[in-house]
């Protein structure tokens, strides 16, 4: 069976991103970029289902500026066969990105989608469940354990305060969590490999999608800032000042 | 305008989070009702009914609604949805997982985390791990969010007397089942809604040093928390992780014991009223957002902390 993986770039996670002082946005420019963590769990998962036998092919998708191909050359590299990259430099919100998908869906009929459970920029944590609803599918988010096995996924999934498992019909959606694997590191040889592989450019008017942003962010601004705090000589003097200070014990 | 807010239960139990989500709701201004869907949830719905604020109860019991499967429940949403010009999930896992399914059905987008409500369709959210403030404009006509229960103080589970009404449950979806479940029994407070929250990191060294936190966390009345290091090496569940990919908690007193102080972590408790940080690294990041910092070996600072408690 086809997988898809859809993958986004995104700033990179050790980076502490700042706002800009016109409160449009955050600063990205000039700001390493990588793969969404998530994603990266998510090409890992299909490439092993592929090893074992279970996948005959690993097709990666993004959504996004024309760089986003940096990030389908990463999961090739990693193990998927070829990639599709829908080109566009309107901001895309979930629901369009999920509207992209369906329709990629829609042209290459695969039983499994497996997308990261959020992406670590606009954590919204949408995309997968919102490609569920719009293709009428089963889905199993936060998975920590996925086994197929005919036309049924088995998936544990992290839930607060433990673990639950749900069997799923194909063809499903997974969203991946933490735990779920640890994805390799890609090696220099399957990186040029990787600059071999089919990639396909799109646009969202060639699939008949209407990404126009749903939402409007109307000023992004910095957290309150924290007073700055005090170091204590000793675990004698914390616990006076948490008693008599801070009053919180 | 009326509001309708999702209940989180277990079919026993009307969960915390449901009324922080109500008082969010009361914020956006209107009607709030609240929809049960469950199994044998009668119990359920009697208490969202004496619920602070709320003015009707909607009970949809079902088998097939029992665990909360998200095709079923979204389904159950959908049938009622156009009553109301708002949704609104707790931001658990169980909120993450339906909400923007519904959102899609409706095809509507879907604010998630909210942590203010400045109008009826703007509300402000955490980007980038907490780093920056969103405040974002709907013009749906149905707004679906989920909302940050630590952001919103819990109203009254006494003073209501709303009517409960029984709805007709919508048809099995029948695209997942149920196969089981592995809750860990804790005796401790709830992490999410803990007043004092004892964290720890990979500073802990193992998974047998980890226990020394007990005795502290009993002292405390507190909750256990971990960072991500100390999870991903084994020495916590998973479940305890606090973070940006984690649970979000704003404790009256975190205390990170052993934790440098990544990003990622400072995203899940940086909003706590104090925060204690306990470390050898003078240099950590934690010591930038802790009121009060101790720089000290843990192994001799915890068991002191707890004698002087």
């Amino acid at each position: 069976m086809k997988v898809l993986v859809p993958v986004k770039r995104v700033v990179d996670y050790n980076v502490k991103v700042r706002v800009k002082s016109d409160q449009t946005g955050v600063d990205i420019a000039n700001v390493k970029m990588s793969m969404n963590p998530f994603d990266e769990i998510a090409v890992e998962e299909a490439t092993r289902l592929k090893e074992k036998g279970v996948a005959t092919e690993v097709i990666a998708v993004s959504c996004g500026v024309a760089q986003s191909q940096e990030t389908l050359r990463t999961a090739m590299a990693i193990g998927a066969d070829r990639a599709a990259l829908i080109q566009t430099d309107v901001e895309l919100q979930p629901l369009a990105v999920a509207k992209l998908l369906k329709a990629i869906v829609d042209k290459e009929q695969p039983q499994l989608v497996i997308l990261g459970k959020q992406a670590i920029d606009d954590d919204a944590n949408q995309t997968g469940q919102m490609l569920a609803a719009l293709l009428g599918w089963s889905q199993a988010t936060f998975a920590s354990k996925v086994e197929v096995s005919g036309d049924t996924a088995t998936v544990t999934r992290e839930i607060d305060g433990g673990l639950e498992t749900l069997s799923l019909k194909l063809p499903a959606i997974i969203t991946t969590d933490l735990r779920l694997n640890e994805p390799r590191y890609v090696t220099l040889p399957n990186i040029m490999k990787a600059k071999k592989k089919q990639l396909d450019v799109f646009t969202p008017e060639d699939l008949g999608v209407d990404v126009t942003p749903r939402l409007k962010t109307l000023k992004v601004a910095e957290p309150p800032a924290r007073s700055a705090g005090i170091v204590v000589p000793d675990v004698a003097t914390l616990v006076e000042k948490l008693k008599n200070e801070a009053k919180v014990i | 305008m009326t509001i309708l807010v999702i209940a989180e239960h277990d079919n026993a139990q009307l969960k915390g989070a449901t009324l922080n989500t109500v008082a969010a709701a009361q914020k956006i201004g209107g009607d709030v009702h609240i929809l049960v869907a469950g199994s044998g949830a009668q119990a359920v719905a009697d208490q969202a009914a004496k619920a602070a604020g709320v003015s009707k109860v909607l009970l949809a019991d079902a088998p097939y609604l029992a665990e909360g499967l998200a095709e079923n429940v979204a389904d159950q949403v959908l049938a009622v949805a156009k009553d109301y010009s708002h949704i609104l999930f707790a931001s658990t896992a169980s909120g993450k997982n339906i909400a923007p399914r519904v959102a899609a059905l409706l095809d509507v987008a879907q604010i998630s985390d909210i942590i203010a409500v400045e109008s009826a369709d703007t509300f402000q959210r955490p980007i980038y791990a907490g780093n920056a403030i969103a405040t974002v404009q709907s013009a749906d006509a149905v707004k679906v969010l989920t909302v940050r229960t630590t952001a919103f103080d819990a109203l009254s589970a006494e003073g209501g007397s709303a009517a409960v009404e029984t709805l007709t449950a919508a048809a099995d979806a029948g695209l997942s089942s149920f196969v089981g479940r592995e809750v860990a029994k804790s005796d401790r407070p709830e992490l999410a809604g803990a007043a004092v929250v004892v964290s720890g990191g990979r500073g802990l060294g193992s998974a047998e040093n980890f226990k020394m936190l007990e005795p502290l966390a009993d002292k405390l009345g507190a909750a256990l928390g971990a960072s991500r290091a100390a999870v991903d090496a084994g020495y916590a569940p998973n479940d305890w992780q606090v973070g940006q990919t984690g649970k979000i908690v704003a404790p009256q007193l975190y205390v990170a014991i052993g934790i440098s102080g990544a990003i990622q972590h400072l995203a899940g408790m940086k909003d706590s009223k104090v925060i204690v940080a306990i470390n050898k690294d003078a240099e950590a990041p934690i010591f930038g957002v802790a009121d009060y910092g101790l720089v000290a070996d843990l192994f001799q600072a915890v068991p002191e902390l707890v004698e002087l408690l």
